[in-house]
């Protein structure tokens, strides 16, 4: 038999039909829901008289659209307090299991997934948001569908797709102290661009995934589609088998020996083909901050802004100094030189306990800088729970930050939480685009712990050599 | 969906790169359980000033690009989030057809699931077609589905390719739902034969 990646082999498995002109109706293992992208596509399942075809592969949560604030007392927002309801609303209709907004399991859906077992390893998984590619961390296929295919997966439990390419990008060696997963694919877009990998599944390889734990995976495959790549994912490991063991969704007994068997051969093949590779050396890679507006613009905290005079392509010139008059940056500033007024730790990308232990270790003892609004938004009622039981809680406290409820808060700023015109911020999150944390708010991309040893400093620091 | 066949109108020039789905309808718009009116919020950021009121420099708000049809833009067009209030707010201003060197994945098929055409063209044909429209109502171009070609003021035509299965969708209206909905029974005999040999999903 021909030799297959891990994504062929979880597309081989889940086709139902194909066309002629290669168009294959896949099926979805597992879909789950927002407030934000799903009230249409409820909407068009009423007006159509059509009912969700397996609501036991769909769970629905809210995230978006959430105050962090105390919400026991309703949701101040009228037009968010009406897409919350609405969800519920239709939740309960087509007997979709629901976590509110006051539920402890409730968070943002791509840690919910992995928390409850959900995401399994070899699934379909798919959610009206792009950053799906989370799940792709436990070897799963999972991608962001708009809401017309949200719909689509309501009503058939399939998507209409095309194969995409292969991508494997391999990281090798150890990464030094103080850079982490987040580095490693800022890293990833800064080579390939934020279309690099635009019509690819990208598997990620090598050493370094290897050594990363599963929510270090996650932070990886979340960014695929900062790459422009359909999902990234990882092939899974005893460390995927011990996240999801015991988890409630997860298999259990029997069926649980009987997956692992399974889940053994979701290994690439030798010898099996890539349409393109790349490689990368961890132990080269220095902290990275973002300087523009797109993920693409990284650069070493060591270094300084790029001058977009040096780019050849005037569209791409052009692009590059409105994203620097955006950023209020100047062609040679030191990137350690910008000072920053707001600090974001939170999201799908780093909102996880591992994410807030590495805050907690740095800023412990420390205060925020007189002149830093910091503020930390867990990932989930659970990573909540979590952080409090291990008193991070405190000692974020204690150093002036502010402690939220879950949700995404100011990663794309739906809610209340968001910069005024012209703040900078050192944000954990994924985007840096423009208006993205809130009107003409300036956004740099780092890692937890790069944001926690700014929001101490008042500006970038090195976190290698911070202290 | 409405039918895309031939469309003549206005073509906008858009010279961005990486024209993120975040531009073309912020967060404030997507509040909505619907998805009609979001016009209003279609490139709002670029679009109106900080007071509310329109920014004369952009170029929708150009008296010859106000009514524009088609959108000519830089490589990557509608990266970012998988929002779909970005083509619906496209399609509610009026736009139905956007022509790139590329676009991101999941914008892209969205715009076939609102009968808004996205056209792969290569960066010399973008070249000119950009030309094409700098030169505003003056200049309209003609885009043929059928044919696949885009035809210019000057009597220049350029091909470009689609998917057979997504051309056909796009010519006739056709609701998608509607045709998986026919392959039920093709559905069920997968289910039967993934129950058997992935029991514990």
């Amino acid at each position: 038999m021909k030799a297959r990646t891990l994504y062929d082999k979880i597309w081989d498995d889940h086709v139902v039909d194909t066309q002629p002109d290669g168009t294959c109706l896949l099926y979805i293992d597992r879909h789950l829901v927002h407030e934000v992208t799903s009230p249409q596509a409820f909407e068009g399942l009423r007006v159509a008289g059509r009912r969700v075809r397996a609501p036991e592969k769909t769970l629905a949560v809210v995230d978006h659209n959430v105050p962090t604030t105390d919400r026991s007392k309703g949701i101040d927002d009228p037009e968010s307090a009406t897409q919350v309801a609405t969800l519920a609303e239709n939740a309960r209709e087509f007997g979709v299991e629901y976590y509110n907004e006051l539920d402890s399991r409730q968070g943002i859906v791509h840690v919910v997934g992995p928390e409850q077992g959900f995401t399994l390893p070899g699934t379909t998984i798919v959610c009206g948001d792009s950053h799906t590619s989370t799940h792709g961390a436990f070897g799963a296929l999972a991608h962001g569908i708009g809401t017309s295919e949200v719909e689509h997966v309501l009503a058939t439990q399939t998507l209409i797709q095309k194969k995409a390419k292969n991508m494997r990008v391999t990281v090798d060696g150890a990464l030094p102290e103080g850079v982490t997963a987040k580095d490693i694919v800022l890293a990833i877009i800064g080579e390939i661009g934020t279309a690099g990998g635009t019509g690819h599944v990208i598997e990620y390889a090598g050493e370094a995934i290897r050594a990363l734990s599963m929510e270090g995976r996650m932070t990886v495959c979340n960014m695929s589609i900062e790459g422009g790549a359909r999902a990234g994912m990882v092939a899974p490991d005893e460390k995927t088998y011990a996240y999801l063991k015991d988890r409630p969704k997860a298999p259990k007994g029997a069926a649980w020996d009987e997956a692992v068997r399974f889940w053994d051969t979701l290994r690439t093949d030798e010898g099996a083909f890539f349409d393109s590779e790349i490689r990368l050396d961890a132990a080269n890679l220095p902290p990275i901050v973002t300087w523009g507006t797109s993920p693409e613009d990284v650069i070493s905290v060591t270094g300084a802004v790029p001058n977009p005079d040096d780019i050849a392509d005037e569209v791409k010139r052009q692009s590059k100094w409105r994203a620097l008059e955006y950023m209020g940056l100047k062609p040679g500033t030191k990137i350690t030189d910008i000072t920053i007024d707001r600090v974001f730790i939170g999201s799908c990308t780093n909102g996880r306990i591992e994410d807030l232990r590495v805050v907690a270790k740095i800023v412990a003892g420390k205060s925020v800088n007189a002149n830093v609004n910091a503020m930390i938004v867990p990932g989930s009622g659970l990573v909540k729970l979590q952080a409090e039981a291990e008193g991070l809680d405190k000692i974020f406290r204690a150093a002036g930050f502010d402690w939220r409820e879950p949700g995404c808060s100011m990663c794309l700023a739906m809610n209340a939480d968001r910069l005024a015109p012209h703040e900078r911020c050192a944000s954990t999150s994924n985007r840096n685009f423009e208006g993205r944390q809130g009107f003409k708010g300036r956004t740099h991309l780092v890692s937890p712990a790069m944001a926690a040893a700014a929001a101490i400093a008042g500006r970038f620091v090195d976190v290698r050599s911070f202290g | 969906m409405d039918k895309f066949t031939v469309l003549t109108g206005v073509a906008a020039p858009l010279e961005i790169v990486n024209v993120d789905t975040d531009m073309i309808i912020p967060k404030n718009y997507l509040k909505t359980i619907k998805r009609t009116g979001l016009g209003k919020g279609l490139f709002a950021e670029m679009r109106y000033r900080e007071d509310g009121s329109e920014n004369p420099d952009f170029v929708l708000n150009k008296p010859a690009y106000r009514k524009a049809q088609i959108l000519v833009a830089g490589d990557n067009f509608g990266c970012g989030s998988s929002r779909e209030h970005a083509p619906w707010a496209l399609l509610d201003f009026g736009i139905r057809c956007v022509i790139s060197t590329s676009f991101a994945d999941i914008f892209y098929n969205n715009c076939f699931k609102n009968g808004i055409l996205p056209i792969k063209v290569s960066p010399e044909d973008l070249d000119k077609l950009m030309d094409d429209a700098r030169r505003g109502a003056n200049a309209t171009l003609t885009v043929d589905l059928e044919r696949q070609e885009i035809r210019g003021p000057d009597g220049g035509c350029i091909t470009f390719d689609v998917d057979p299965f997504r051309k056909h969708c796009l010519l006739n209206g056709l609701d998608d739902i509607g045709l998986t909905m026919e392959k039920a029974p093709a559905i069920d005999a997968y289910e039967e034969k993934a129950k058997a040999a992935h029991p514990w999903l």
